[in-house]
């Protein structure tokens, strides 16, 4: 018997977080313009230091102010999504779910477009104008997947294959309504940003505002979700069973669906609805750290950081000086990777 | 003991020639009834009526009946997850269904037909999950639930079993790393529900043996629905017996299993007999 100790759960995390590491600075270094590794450390240990005066003009305004906020986003949204992901099918029993899968990420687009639309009519002071696409998403979100789960069950249970469905289903339909009200209501808009959006997107620029949101949201809502991290890995083994081993089934089942909700609301209002990070990140580390929750959940959020500043770095790499969106990189890299897993036998 | 114990006069029921029941009343099931609706403006599909039994610290006590009679209704009245519509379930005088999740599941294990896992994991891994309602949401495994779970694998027989992979053991191993996990739980009450099922009659025998001796061992209080009637009359202390909802007799196997009584429930020509330790025995008689 080998129990989870403090170390067995430590010493993977520094690991990721030292390669995480290396991946931001890959990172801060490629771009449309390069920039030299021995410019690159020598200025970040300057902000480092606190001294940003010190750092010479074009390199603080491209790779301070322009690709480390955006890494630092990428690492938010992917550990958002990775998270979300493993909660999801842990708590659904279903190892294809996932945010994109099960129509959340749609539910949560919707509800960030009508926040847009409706935002400037209310004449809204301009501290919770900010907050009012990620509420629209959250709204979305939550929504979508207790719809989800409702359509999903049969006879009371869940049912794996019906729940899928359900969740694609509402996709499909999500977007269609997101489409209708983009063409009309938006005529004027920027539709080419609009689609950036919708494909998962993390080139725009926060306001400063947004940024607390996002990062205080997901360390209270990751918090949640990890407390429940045992009770996870009881559901694991259904509902029944996890109830008579001293689950509190009700109450873990709102916790998850309300702080998985609000990660993909999060993640999809600054970055449209990117898939694969939230389904393939979590088999990834499943294979690699097993299937314990208090281990699962925490490699999880850092391989889905991994996985989104890689995704990111070569979309606005790879057909520089033009960038793709994100989203259409996870789906290049994710797709066959997910063939690749299914073929080995998911589980 | 003559003629069989009409259900009001549970308490009446003797212990019998076992000397490993003993003590007070551990679990009083005080006439619990239960109704199954479609919607609750429509008359139930589905009535278990007042049902009563007591059991004492060591006893094994079996319900019997045909598919469809209650049985697993009545287990889940007495596990607490389902709350009587009338009378009450009580535990060293708490009612289980008043219990929260946590306390439940220190004093209540239940095996059930297992559930397919969704990721593998260890045998090992799978008994520990019995101590998860001994300990806070985050905190690590102690010592402790460590040398419990060794224990309860050891209790079992089946320490050999520890490493292996859920998925990669015979159902007799795989039911035997189940009911571990129910003892590392530590309950007062041990509840199985159709424990022999999908198991070969070896495997059904040193179950059964298994749990007369940790119920002797462990002072445990346990409850078992089954549909073997001749595994019920060698190992249970008491039986109830349930039709259509209704529970028809409790008492002590000699008492209940009556032919006419068991050919009536069951709607199949039966005979009994009694074995040499004065244990009834049912044959079935077909074709007659």
């Amino acid at each position: 018997m080998r129990p989870l100790t403090l170390w067995r759960l430590l010493a993977p995390c520094g690991i990721l977080a030292a390669v995480l590491f290396v991946v931001v600075v890959v990172a801060l270094k490629f771009g449309a313009v390069p920039v030299s590794l021995y410019g690159l450390g020598r200025d970040l240990i300057q902000v480092i230091l606190g001294h940003t005066s010190a750092v010479s003009s074009d390199y603080g305004l491209i790779v301070i102010d322009i690709r480390l906020p955006r890494i630092l986003l990428a690492i938010v949204v992917g550990a958002s999504l990775s998270v979300a992901g493993t909660s999801f099918q842990a708590l659904l029993r279903n190892p294809l779910a996932d945010p994109y899968v099960l129509g959340v990420s749609s539910g949560a687009s919707l509800g960030a477009i009508l926040a847009q639309i409706l935002e400037p009519r209310l004449a809204l002071p301009i501290s919770l104008a900010v907050l009012f696409t990620p509420l629209g998403a959250f709204l979305g979100a939550a929504a979508t997947i207790s719809a989800v789960y409702f359509l999903g069950r049969r006879q009371g249970q869940i049912d794996s294959a019906t729940l899928l469905l359900a969740g694609i289903i509402s996709a499909s339909f999500l977007s269609a309504i997101i489409m209708f009200l983009i063409t009309t209501l938006t005529g004027r808009g920027d539709l080419r940003g609009m689609s950036f959006w919708l494909m998962g997107d993390l080139s725009g620029s926060l306001q400063q505002s947004l940024r607390w949101v996002l990062g205080v949201g997901f360390v209270v809502a990751s918090g949640a979700i990890y407390t429940t991290a045992g009770d996870l890995n009881l559901l694991l083994a259904g509902e029944k069973e996890a109830m008579h081993l001293g689950v509190d089934v009700p109450r873990v089942r709102l916790v998850v669906y309300i702080a998985a909700s609000l990660l993909t609301a999060l993640a999809v209002s600054v970055s449209g609805s990117i898939g694969y990070v939230g389904l393939l990140v979590p088999h990834v580390m499943r294979i690699i750290f097993g299937s314990d929750h208090r281990l699962l959940l925490p490699t999880a959020a850092f391989g889905g950081a991994i996985a989104m500043v890689i995704a990111d770095t070569l979309a606005r790499t790879v057909v520089a000086p033009a960038e793709l969106p994100v989203g259409a990189m996870t789906a290049l890299a994710g797709a066959p990777l997910f063939i690749y897993l299914l073929r080995r036998g998911l589980a | 003991m003559s003629g069989a114990a009409p259900i009001s006069a549970a308490a009446t029921y003797n212990a019998g020639d076992s000397a490993r029941v003993s003590g007070e009343v551990r679990l009083s099931v005080e006439q619990v009834s239960y109704a199954y609706s479609a919607n609750p403006s429509q008359a139930p599909l589905f009535t278990l009526e007042a049902s009563s039994f007591q059991a004492r610290p060591g006893e094994i006590v079996a319900i019997l009946g045909p598919n469809a009679s209650g049985k697993s209704t009545l287990l889940k009245l007495i596990a607490g997850t389902l709350e009587p519509l009338s009378g009450r379930v009580l535990l060293n005088g708490f009612a289980t269904h008043s219990l929260t999740p946590r306390i439940r599941a220190q004093r209540i294990a239940m095996v059930q037909q297992e559930s397919p896992l969704l990721f593998p994991s260890r045998a090992w891994e799978f008994v520990l999950q019995g101590r998860h309602a001994y300990g806070r949401a985050l905190r690590f495994e102690t010592d402790d639930d460590v040398v419990i779970a060794k224990n309860a694998l050891a209790q079992v027989g089946a320490e050999h079993l520890s490493d292996r992979w859920m998925d990669q053991i015979s159902g007799g191993e795989k039911q035997r790393v189940i009911l571990a996990r129910a003892l590392a739980q530590q309950p007062l009450l041990l509840l199985l529900d159709e424990p022999t099922l999908h198991l070969d009659i070896g495997s059904q025998v040193d179950l059964l043996d298994a749990l007369r001796r940790l119920a002797a061992a462990n002072r445990y209080t346990v409850v078992v629905v089954t549909h073997e009637l001749n595994l019920a009359a060698e190992y249970a202390d008491q039986v109830v017996l349930l039709q259509r909802g209704k529970s028809l007799r409790v008492g002590p196997p000699a008492s209940v299993y009556q032919r006419e009584l068991l050919e009536q429930v069951f709607q199949t020509p039966l005979s009994v007999e009694r074995t040499s330790s004065g244990r009834p025995r049912v044959s079935v008689l077909p074709g007659t």
